[in-house]
């Protein structure tokens, strides 16, 4: 699935990219250090946004188009932050015959955006994953750490409402 | 070197123990198809066009990548290979829009000629329907239609390597890879330079020049327009390449007698520029010589190595020359001295430039680039290959035509203007000027042999009237950073430096004629169209750009002197410093 490009602003800190490029700097002399400094940005901002790919293609003189390349590659590293409230709706073969397709599409229309991105306030982001290991509860999706078994169309537009509501809230 | 005996279709031939598969079959006569592979780009061994069967290896393998090893047998054409090729072959077309009738490259597309050669008749394969334009047009010089890509990535490595600027590059994954910029920008969005190495090296019409040709046209068919025409100097000895002609055969005059018959009001020519660039150039040497300031003062000749140095080197644009290229320094004396001269109106005059360059058609773009304000010097720019599409399109048999010479007022030149063509021909010329302005002696020193051949990066010293002038000369983006490096660490110090985007000049330029790789890997284009233009140098009389008796009245009669303020108001321009991620908010 191609990257979607976030909308969220940047947010990061000056004390973040003294970080990470002393990190690079750290690991400049390393053969095949791209991964690593890639792994690293990730587990500081959560995602690989445009103003941290810049970061590292200056520091490491590496195109920024490479740079992309590998993250678009890849698909664990995600160009898009993660929301306050992460939507993980198990696409696994149990699941998926189970209807979870439906559910995926039910969740992506109630907060409205896409899977693999995030609402453009922030607060919701949608994944389908692969297996996470419940089939006996397929269909079956997670926010943040709760999990939903066995649901249907219309339980996922509750159980998605209540967070939505919930969010305004906050 | 130690060599190695190796049997390709069963005959024996000795060949470097460093060739590849591809290299040797090709000492014993035999062409192995390539669609990624390019010599100095380095090989990918990724399209699988190549796939050849030889003793000792398990299955096939990538001959473009392959070492050869002593006594190994390579079979070029066992079935196994051909079953293979044409099934990749069928793959890449099937994901291919063969809009072949109507695509840039018809007639000169190397999947075309593939399909061709291996007998493609139908292709099983695919999704014709889904196959729609994906065309990004954002730059002035260049359109990309990724429905025509075959992701061979040659463009990826020049861009990456060869120019060392690399805005391009293969995204995402699977059936969902696609070349483009970072985060799917525009490549305006990028600091792309308009060298236009990519166009050349692509293998298929993924790649191309934004055609001026209509343009061109309509100005011709205007009676109300005076349409004249200044070629460049490189132009003359690569035309001929798509006509047929041997490459580096020198075609001046076939092409000034076929713009002619086209219908131009003044058919001229862009070295009466280059030499007026020296004067005003070397005058402008002298000056900081003198004062020290601003030294080395480096050409300016290149857009392409202009926009480099704005966008990843702006601490040197100070060092840039003031002088107009060569084309906008064309464009310019046609708006003005031209103009008054044959009582023109300078909007009536309608100026195409003649180019080896994609840059150029940008560079007609910039600020500070109208001589008479308001009017821009050059009005349609256009390459050799756009120029042979529209001599095809006048019906005129290239081959046939006679010799002509370029319309006099305008097409007296010298061998230093002509030399600009190749990289270090900019350095040779001035020099031979500024090595007579300082000695004031009529020096019979007309050979500079250090700064010519295509090596990427070359350095001499020059003792002028007992000073040593250190001079260096770049071709190639790639070199040029690699100079400049050196230069800003201190380790290298000069006076001069010449600097060419594209590898080898102007004669490999973005605008040239498109050989394929079965050409490119075994012939160096540089050397061959080099040796036209050094040739026809050395066969003129007049090689010195300040004996010009087209010169000598142009400032007689017109600017005075060289960088008097007439000159600077009219063959001079500015330049700023612009981002390396343009598309991104500060």
């Amino acid at each position: 699935m191609p990257n979607l490009k976030t909308k969220v602003s940047f947010k990061g800190t000056k004390e973040q990219e003294k970080e990470l490029v002393d990190f690079i700097r750290a690991h400049s002399q390393d053969k095949g250090s791209m991964m690593p400094i890639l792994q690293k940005a990730q587990e500081m901002y959560g995602y690989i946004p445009e103003e941290v790919q810049i970061i590292i293609a200056e520091e490491t003189g590496v195109p920024l188009s490479e740079i992309y390349g590998i993250v678009s590659f890849y698909s664990q590293f995600t160009l898009n932050p993660k929301g306050k409230y992460q939507i993980s709706v198990c696409l696994g073969t149990a699941c998926y015959v189970k209807g979870a397709g439906d559910i995926l599409d039910k969740v992506c229309e109630i907060i409205g955006c896409e899977s693999g991105s995030i609402t453009d306030d922030g607060m919701f982001s949608v994944d389908a994953t692969r297996c996470i290991g419940a089939c006996g509860l397929a269909p079956v999706f997670t926010v943040n750490e709760s999990v939903y078994g066995r649901v249907d169309v219309a339980e996922t537009e509750q159980i998605i409402k209540k967070y939505v509501a919930e969010a305004k809230g906050s | 070197m130690s060599t190695v005996k190796v049997k390709v279709n069963g005959m024996e031939v000795e060949c470097s123990a460093n060739d590849t598969v591809l290299e040797a079959a090709r000492l014993a006569g035999v062409d192995i198809p390539t669609l990624c592979y390019m010599r100095d780009i380095a090989p990918i061994g990724a399209c699988r066009m190549c796939v050849t069967e030889v003793s000792g290896a398990r299955g096939l393998v990538a001959a473009c990548a392959y070492p050869v090893e002593d006594g190994m047998e390579i079979n070029t054409n066992s079935q196994k290979a051909y079953n293979a090729r044409k099934r990749t072959l069928e793959l890449i077309l099937s994901q291919h829009r063969r809009d072949c009738l109507t695509c840039d490259r018809n007639m000169n597309c190397e999947l075309q000629k593939l399909s061709k050669d291996y007998n493609i008749k139908e292709v099983r394969l695919g999704h014709p329907e889904d196959m729609v334009p994906q065309i990004e047009d954002s730059m002035i010089h260049l359109i990309r239609d990724n429905s025509k890509c075959v992701l061979c990535r040659r463009c990826v490595n020049i861009c990456k390597e060869t120019q060392s600027i690399g805005v391009i590059g293969p995204n995402d994954r699977g059936f969902a890879t696609q070349i483009s910029c970072a985060f799917d920008r525009n490549l305006d969005e990028t600091a792309c330079v308009s060298c236009g190495q990519c166009i050349t090296v692509c293998p298929t019409g993924a790649l191309t020049e934004r055609d001026c040709t209509d343009k061109v046209w309509n100005a011709l068919a205007d009676k109300t327009k005076h349409v004249v025409v200044g070629t460049a100097p490189s132009v003359r000895v690569t035309l001929g390449e798509c006509f047929g002609m041997p490459i580096g055969t020198n075609v001046q005059g076939k092409m000034v007698a076929a713009l002619r018959r086209m219908g131009f009001d003044g058919v001229f020519d862009v070295d009466v520029t280059a030499d007026l660039t020296i004067m005003e150039e070397g005058t402008e040497f002298l000056g900081r010589l003198n004062s020290g300031e601003n030294l080395p003062l480096i050409t300016s000749c290149s857009p392409g190595w202009v926009k480099f140095c704005e966008h990843y080197y702006p601490e040197f644009i100070p060092n840039l020359s003031s002088c107009k290229s060569p084309q906008q320094m064309f464009g310019a004396m046609m708006k003005t001295y031209y103009a008054e001269k044959m009582g023109l109106n300078p909007e009536d005059i309608f100026v195409v430039g003649i180019m080896p360059c994609t840059a150029k058609k940008y560079e007609r773009y910039r600020d500070y680039q109208d001589a008479v304000p308001g009017i821009p010097d050059v009005d349609a720019s256009i390459t050799t290959r756009e120029l042979a599409r529209m001599i095809d399109t006048s019906g005129i048999s290239f081959v046939d035509l006679p010799d002509e010479d370029f319309d006099p007022s305008f097409g007296i030149s010298s061998g230093a203007g002509l030399i600009f063509g190749a990289t270090g021909g900019v350095m040779e010329a001035a020099l031979r000027t500024v090595a007579d302005i300082v000695t004031g002696e009529d020096l019979d020193t007309l050979d500079y042999h250090e700064v010519r051949g295509t090596e990427g990066i070359k350095e001499a010293q020059y003792d002028l009237n007992g000073r040593q002038i250190r001079v260096a000369v770049a071709s190639g983006l790639a070199n040029a950073r690699a100079l400049l490096e050196r230069v800003k660490s201190g380790e290298a110090s000069y006076d001069m430096i010449e600097i060419m985007a594209c590898p080898g000049g102007c004669i490999n330029g973005g605008g040239q004629p498109i050989q394929p790789q079965s050409v490119r890997n075994f012939v160096d284009l540089r050397t061959l169209r080099a040796k036209a233009i050094y040739s026809a140098d050395k066969s003129m009389k007049m090689r010195k750009s300040h004996e010009s008796p087209v010169i000598k009245e142009i400032y007689d009669a017109y600017l005075g002197n060289p960088g008097s303020e007439k000159a600077h108001k009219l063959l001079h321009t500015k330049y700023q410093a612009r981002s390396k991620y343009p598309g991104v908010a500060e």
